[in-house]
């Protein structure tokens, strides 16, 4: 996804120079070209931040498209009255984008997983939330937020990740994306469980259970069109995330669900408990630990599903 | 009273430092009573501002209150968003906005918020209120400034009590590494914040050595005498290539004499006999 962004927001610098990329000293071996090329485009704001951000305003009211760039909490909670204040506030064209959203920077420590900031910048008036699924969706992502006038966070994974989309895609701010149709089940995620969504379905099918994907990559404004469709089609919804169960994907699907009334509807979160992580490992491990693989989650899945008199779960064949 | 609005050529270099004085006399007579029927605050920090922002909204800043978003426009940025009643009152008397404006301000409804509030507000460049973010906002204007070769300079107004917070010193970094010439720090320097004087609370002393190490170029000044007020604004950039940070030596509650230096008057709102002696001594004021 890093490597998608990056092309992206070179490609957009390149037709318009309003667009800057402002970074907090990090993006070794990623960013160089970007500053070679454009180097009145580019600007190392040393590792400050607090001053980054409100720099980005005030390029922002003064005419240009600021992207903040940072790894994990930085450019977001050290920041964060910099952002409602100075960017929220003044409707200030600032874009913030932090890599290694959720887990990916496991192996280096709690102090570099993001895993409230889906929830922390839904609450700010104003903000525009998107957690792109895969490369591709982070390309098409990047361009959204340059064309929307106004504040932006993009969480991005890091880099490698599987491309899920074989296709092109129709991306728009605030619009799911269907991946796979079902009509048994929904299965909703945001950022880079994506893929475990799509392998969560392929394994349902063969069990004669077909789930509907969504690639909620905006999680705000969340798309209550297709979560309620997805309420009256089939017969339960799962949101998967990699991130605290409180208030981010899950907690807003919730919302819209909790408010439209869908009796019947079986709804379920999986994510992250509200804790720091209690072991050492990379992404995958932490996810395991935390019943976000594959394995877990079709447990999970499975269970709740078996008590529901609706459904009939045959085991894999 | 000197009349600011019939000065509305985009910079007012005519006015005489008696002018300025005059103008600083309005500013506080309108401070006065705006914070008075509001029954807010912040009072003793809106007179150690009120001859800065005389000579720099008569004098100094290039803006047109007809065209109060002009590209070309000198940017003033309020960071000590408390002490938001004198800009007001300089707007308005500038002609931003109606003078009646300022009448309700702060209470159910008005215009006018108590901290420096940009929505619907001519004028007021940037929302402030939480201390230490107008700096860092400031470099992004001169940044954009420099780099798109404008011709307008960023002014900033600081608390002293302000440069407690790291963005500040963030920020001060930062201009001088970007040779933002065009950038003006003012620091409004009473010596006294929120609990107590600076010295006791978090001393900031050597101040001006340290900006200076930090790469500025630093005039002291005394923040009542409009004509040194004058000067200083007049030879801007001090120094091609650098920064410039003024510290303006002040006196909280300037110009009413029970409210001078007083911490008191940080928070306190005057009642209706320290308003009426208030009132007097400004008027007495020559």
């Amino acid at each position: 996804m890093r490597s998608a962004f990056i092309r992206a927001i070179t490609a957009l610098a390149e037709r318009d120079e309003r667009v800057h990329l402002i970074v907090g000293d990090l993006g070794f071996g990623v960013v160089e070209n970007f500053a070679q090329r454009f180097p009145k485009q580019f600007l190392n704001a040393g590792v400050a931040e607090q001053n980054m951000t409100g720099v980005a305003a005030g390029m922002a009211l003064s005419g240009k498209i600021a992207f903040t760039y940072s790894i994990a909490n930085f450019p977001i909670l050290r920041c964060l009255e910099q952002i409602r204040n100075d960017v929220c506030y003044h409707r200030a064209n600032v874009k913030i984008v932090a890599v290694g959203g959720g887990l990916a920077y496991g192996s280096l420590g709690s102090t570099h997983h993001a895993t409230e900031d889906i929830a922390i910048m839904r609450a700010l008036p104003r903000m525009v939330v998107v957690a792109p699924g895969d490369p591709m969706e982070a390309e098409a992502a990047t361009e959204a937020i340059a064309s929307h006038s106004g504040p932006c966070y993009l969480r991005l994974g890091r880099a490698g990740e599987a491309s899920v989309h074989q296709e092109k895609i129709d991306f728009q701010l605030g619009k799911a994306i269907q991946v796979r149709d079902g009509k048994d089940f929904t299965l909703v995620s945001t950022g880079g469980l994506l893929e475990t969504a799509v392998q969560l379905a392929e394994y349902f099918r063969h069990t004669g259970l077909r789930a509907r994907v969504l690639s909620m990559h905006t999680v705000k404004p969340i798309d209550s069109d297709a979560i309620l469709a997805a309420a009256r089609e089939t017969r339960a919804i799962f949101t998967l995330e990699e991130h605290s169960l409180i208030g981010g994907l899950g907690g807003a699907v919730a919302e819209v669900l909790a408010e439209a009334g869908t009796p019947g509807t079986v709804f379920k979160k999986f994510g992250l408990p509200s804790e720091f992580s209690s072991v050492i490992g990379t992404q995958e491990y932490i996810r395991a630990k935390y019943g976000l693989s594959v394995v877990a989650l079709t447990a999970a899945i499975r269970s709740t599903l078996k008590n529901e008199p609706t459904f009939s779960v045959t085991t894999a064949g | 009273m000197a009349d600011l609005k019939e000065k509305n050529s985009i910079s007012g270099t005519a006015l005489t430092a008696c002018d300025a004085s005059l103008i600083a006399r309005d500013i506080r007579l309108r401070s006065a009573r705006m914070i008075y029927r509001a029954k807010s605050s912040h009072i003793g920090s809106a007179f150690s501002m009120a001859d800065l922002l005389a000579v720099l909204y008569t004098k100094t800043l290039r803006i047109d209150p007809n065209r109060p978003d002009w590209p070309e426009r000198d940017r003033f940025v309020l960071s000590k968003g408390h002490a938001c009643a004198p800009l007001y009152a300089v707007l308005a008397m500038r002609g931003f906005f109606p003078e009646d404006w300022l009448d309700d301000f702060y209470q159910d409804g008005a215009r006018l918020a108590g901290h420096a509030t940009h929505v619907g507000v001519p004028g007021v460049e940037v929302s402030t209120g939480s201390l230490g973010h107008g700096l860092p906002i400031a470099c992004g204007m001169a940044l954009v400034g420099k780099r798109d070769g404008c011709e307008y300079r960023v002014f900033t107004l600081l608390s002293d009590g302000e440069c407690d917070e790291g963005s500040v010193w963030e920020a001060a970094l930062f201009a001088p590494h970007h040779g933002l010439d065009n950038l003006i720090v003012i620091i409004d320097y009473n010596k006294i914040q929120s609990l107590g004087t600076v010295k006791e609370v978090l001393d900031l002393e050597p101040l001006a050595a340290k900006w200076r190490a930090f790469g500025w170029e630093v005039r002291e000044i005394d923040g009542h005498n409009v004509r040194e007020i004058d000067e200083v604004l007049t030879e801007l950039p001090i120094q091609i290539g650098k920064p410039t940070c003024i510290i303006s030596h002040t006196t909280k509650g300037k110009g009413v004499s029970f409210m001078e230096d007083k911490l008191l008057w940080h928070y306190r709102s005057p009642d209706r006999d320290e308003m009426v002696r208030a009132l007097a001594e400004l008027e007495g004021e020559q």
